[in-house]
């Protein structure tokens, strides 16, 4: 065998997982495509999330919250190793919201996941006069905000670039401009057979191939149950501080630039952005925080989020190629965290693994029957 | 260091950059102007801190950004006119906020 | 609705509007100057006879093309910055901080050409600007630079020279770049260049003007920096085995033009590499049509060949619109065609010879390590290669990695080094390697006016889980 785990997929899920894999001592080889793949981990809108996750499965809010938790571990020993700041702060995020019977809903939603989660799920409920004291800057038409103090944002660009050197430097194997065509079973494991005609070797694969599992999942035994979702996102200059914390929907980067995002839209693969969200999206930042109304946007992009047909992950080991694992979800920022640091023990079936059974393709059978 | 071909002729106007009042002539954009009262930099880069004047004249580069009414605009792009007011753009510093 | 959208106003642009008004057409033109010429006839309308006398005839010439665009059928909107175009004809546009929509039956880009971008040490330093600027500056502004030195290769570096010494502003010297072996290169174009001949008699009159006026001319120069803290002070580069230092002023570069492509790449129109003049361009048929059935490309915007092609291929272009639109029928096409076809090709016959004889420098498609490419967000040759090692195989992932081609200049003055270096080092073939994907808006635009176009009852909410994380 030329490698114990042959990731498929070179995005922030991939490069997690491998690299948590380096870190337990596991030999990897990652493939990669090349520059005109959807690539989600480059449309990025870099929070690390947690409110409004798992509302109706609270298996999947514990997941995201030790994710949440783990990430500060994660970006600071990726800081020593590389010497990169990927500007993590975790210092809590709101949902605005322009109208109080909105507001008022969603405080009821997620008083229910609280209880649920028998008391463990922290968020506030803030007036429109508590969040001005915090967020000078919002506009008259903001009615509050739902705070979680466990929210926070990343640079995901630097992510992705810290997790592309690092993986390479603690000796994985990363091929790119390369797609794999075919993975045939073979004694000990698994044979990929490559575009560029070349095949390797491998004890175990993992297919975090994002939007591309489409093509490989279904020969592998998986449902693959994911479709595109497209999301728009727009940057302004780069501007003087303007707020303190992210929310959902608009956020400032470390480097000055106020990003404005989270529409979605079912156009199947189309990822062009159109003038109807983005103005929309515009409109509504300047509502927001109406100081944005003089900022020049410089650009605008869409990306398609990979989607299961219940928003949630899916972690799912074929039922017909042993040894091969499926890894989905449209929050590889967030979950980078839990996918460098847990899944690891997953795929090596280690008895401290986290239980992720809520997460397999079995619940849209059930769904189904 | 720029000089006009014709010493003479053109309406003139007055504008201020920066705290400084600059006679122009009609016609002129703000970066021919200040080019032709010796202004060489217009601002500073938010990464180096390095200094930045025109380069292309034809509103590609950005690299002629100044501030006007709170916006940041190509000098080479705006007209001049009686009074106009034109800042350096403001330097932009983010700091964690625990700093402040 | 118009019946034809011209974008840019520019020889390629005022031939087409012209030529479409002759044939009944309605016709908007949308420039981002105050006044038609594009940048090659910028201010002439208002030139006097001592600036025209210093920019020459070519320059002059322009005056009766763009006076000839005063005519009912075709609408001027000027100050105009058209920051997105669809494939619907739809073209979206600010004026003075205001955005405006025109839908055209039938739109015709003609944007024009960029300067090729020339990352030698020291571009970025204030009092360097490119030979355009230079003469934009004297056309608008009757400004001239004094102790300047001219870098760089190709005509339009003549040209310039020539203007400032007959503006009493003569260049402290010319240092260019092209090489003995380009010289030989170029003679195997020189039959098709002979019959271009005026075009070639008119560069060595200019050259011969530049020498009269004592300018000296170093050829084949290597290494060559610009220095100075604050600005620029000095041209440093070596000359036949010498080093040399230049004090001076201003430093003019020039490496040749480009095709601005932001349009079409924006359209997701396929776009070819050209060996010869190391760019890419759009892929449109002879009439500038490209696959997109409501957009024509006209001018250097599709490919480089001049003012007088660019005017030439613009009521081309007007003419197979024309067509489309149902105002001309094919026979009276082809009629009006032939002839422009001849002169173009009378015009283009010249070009393979120049662009032999002056290729862009090795030095500005391989930059040093530490020379910036991307000057907005200041990432430099070498950070491009690193980023190759850490397997950036096309420019975006690049942009993901470094930010170049990030800032508000939106990757026209970086992309073209981007992929020279991407090539280069991951050895594969630039049209491979491609290019910068470009997005509207096309040009910055504040929040306040992309907002005022959002529909009234279009809020977007979030719902439970759209976090983009």
């Amino acid at each position: 065998m030329d490698t114990e785990f042959a990731i498929v997929g070179g995005g922030v899920v991939g490069l997690s997982i491998a690299y948590g894999l380096l870190n337990h001592g596991h030999s990897v080889s990652v493939l990669d495509e090349g520059d005109g793949a959807y690539r989600a981990s480059r449309g990025n809108f870099g929070l690390i999330w947690v409110q409004g996750k798992g509302l109706k499965q609270p298996a999947y809010t514990r997941w995201t919250r030790a994710s949440a938790a783990a990430w500060k571990d994660l970006a600071e020993q990726l800081t020593a190793r590389t010497g990169e700041d990927l500007s993590l702060v975790q210092d809590g995020g709101y949902v605005v919201h322009m109208d109080e019977d909105a507001l008022d809903a969603d405080r009821k939603k997620y008083e229910t996941l609280q209880a649920e989660l028998g008391g463990d799920y922290p968020f506030e409920v803030m007036g429109r006069n508590a969040l001005r004291s915090e967020e000078p800057n919002i506009g008259p038409k903001v009615a509050g905000a739902l705070y979680c103090r466990e929210d926070g944002h990343v640079n995901p660009l630097r992510l992705l670039r810290t997790l592309s050197a690092e993986v390479r430097h603690a000796g994985g194997d990363v091929r790119v401009n390369t797609q794999v065509k075919e993975i045939a079973g073979q004694a000990g494991g698994y044979r990929l057979i490559m575009s560029d005609g070349s095949a390797f070797g491998a004890e175990k694969v993992v297919l975090a191939a994002g939007l591309g599992a489409l093509q490989l999942g279904p020969g592998l035994g998986f449902r693959t149950p994911i479709s595109p979702q497209q999301g728009q996102v727009l940057i302004t200059e780069k501007l003087p501080k303007l707020m303190n914390r992210p929310n959902v929907e608009v956020r400032q980067v470390d480097e000055g630039g106020v990003q404005i995002g989270a529409s979605s839209a079912e156009l199947g693969f189309d990822d062009r952005e159109t003038l109807e969200t983005t103005a929309a999206l515009a409109r509504n930042a300047v509502d927001m925080y109406p100081a944005l109304r003089s900022a020049r946007v410089l650009r605008s992009w869409a990306a398609l989020r990979i989607m299961s047909p219940d928003g949630l992950p899916i972690y799912q080991q074929s039922p017909t190629h042993p040894g091969v694992f499926f890894v989905t979800c449209h929050s590889g920022v967030t979950l980078a965290a839990a996918h460098a640091r847990f899944l690891p023990l997953w795929l090596t079936g280690q008895t401290d693994a986290p239980d992720l059974s809520m997460f397999s393709e079995e619940r849209f059978r059930v769904q189904a029957a | 260091m720029f000089r006009r071909l014709e010493t003479t002729g053109g309406d003139h106007v007055e504008f201020e950059f920066d705290g400084r009042r600059i006679v122009a002539r009609r016609g002129d954009s703000v970066a021919a102007a200040l080019l032709a009262a010796g202004i060489k930099s217009f601002r500073t880069t938010q990464k180096s801190g390095a200094a930045r004047g025109p380069f292309c004249m034809m509103g590609a580069c950005f690299d002629c950004l100044v501030e006007i009414d709170g916006e940041t605009v190509q000098a080479c792009a705006v007209p001049v006119s009686q009074d106009l007011l034109v800042g350096r753009c403001k330097q932009v510093s983010l700091s964690p906020r625990d700093e402040q | 609705m118009v019946d034809i959208v011209i974008i840019g106003a520019g020889p390629a642009g005022m031939a087409a509007a012209i030529q479409a008004d002759e044939c009944g057409a309605s016709v908007m033109l949308l420039d981002e100057q105050q006044e038609q010429g594009g940048q090659i006839y910028r201010n002439v309308l208002n030139a006097d006879t001592a600036r025209l006398a210093v920019m020459g005839d070519d320059y002059a010439a322009g005056q009766s093309l763009a006076s000839a665009l005063d005519r009912p059928g075709v609408l001027r909107e000027l100050s105009a910055t058209v920051w997105r175009v669809d494939p619907d004809g739809t073209v979206t546009y600010s004026v003075k901080g205001v955005a405006r929509q025109v839908i055209g039956r039938q739109i015709i880009v003609a944007t024009g050409a960029l300067e090729r971008p020339v990352p030698l040490p020291g571009w970025t330093l204030p009092d360097v600007l490119t030979a355009g600027a230079a003469q934009i500056l004297m056309k608008s502004n009757g400004l001239v630079a004094d102790n300047a030195v001219l870098v760089g290769c190709g005509p339009l570096l003549y040209l310039l020279a020539a203007q400032m010494c007959l503006a009493g502003a003569a260049p402290k010297a010319l240092v260019e770049t092209q090489t003995r072996g380009d010289t030989w290169r170029s003679l195997k174009y020189g039959m098709g260049a002979l019959r271009g001949w005026r075009t070639l008699s008119k560069g060595l009159g200019l050259i011969a003007a530049v020498r009269r006026a004592g300018v000296p001319r170093y050829k084949a120069a290597t290494d060559v920096r610009i220095t100075g803290t604050d600005s620029a002070e000095a041209v440093m580069f070596s000359c036949g085995g010498t080093a040399r230092e230049i004090a001076c002023d201003n430093v003019f570069l020039h490496q040749g033009v480009v095709p601005n492509t932001q349009i079409s790449r924006s359209l997701g129109l396929e776009h070819r590499w050209n060996h010869r003049q190391r760019c890419f361009e759009p892929v449109v048929d002879v009439m500038g049509a490209t696959r997109l059935e409501r957009i024509h490309i006209a001018g250097d915007g599709a490919a480089i060949n001049g003012a007088k092609a660019a005017e030439l291929q613009g009521r081309v272009t007007a003419c197979d619109v024309l067509v489309k639109l149902g105002r001309i029928d094919p026979a009276r096409r082809h009629n009006l065609v032939r002839p422009l076809m001849r002169a173009l090709a009378g015009q283009m016959a010249v070009r393979p010879f120049l662009d032999a004889l002056y290729p862009p420098s090795a030095e500005i498609l391989r930059p040093a390590d530490d020379t910036p490419v991307c000057r907005c967000e200041e990432v430099t040759a070498g950070d491009i290669r690193n980023y190759a090692r850490i397997g950036c195989v096309g420019p975006n992932q690049t942009k993901a990695f470094g930010r170049s081609g990030m800032g508000p200049c939106q990757g026209r003055y970086c992309g073209l080094t981007v992929t020279e270096i991407l090539a280069k080092e991951n050895d594969m073939s630039l049209q491979k390697i491609g290019s910068y994907r470009v997005r509207a808006p096309l040009k910055p635009v504040t929040l306040g006016e992309l907002a005022s176009l959002a529909e009234t009852n279009g809020t977007p909410t979030v719902e439970e889980d759209h976090s983009h994380d």
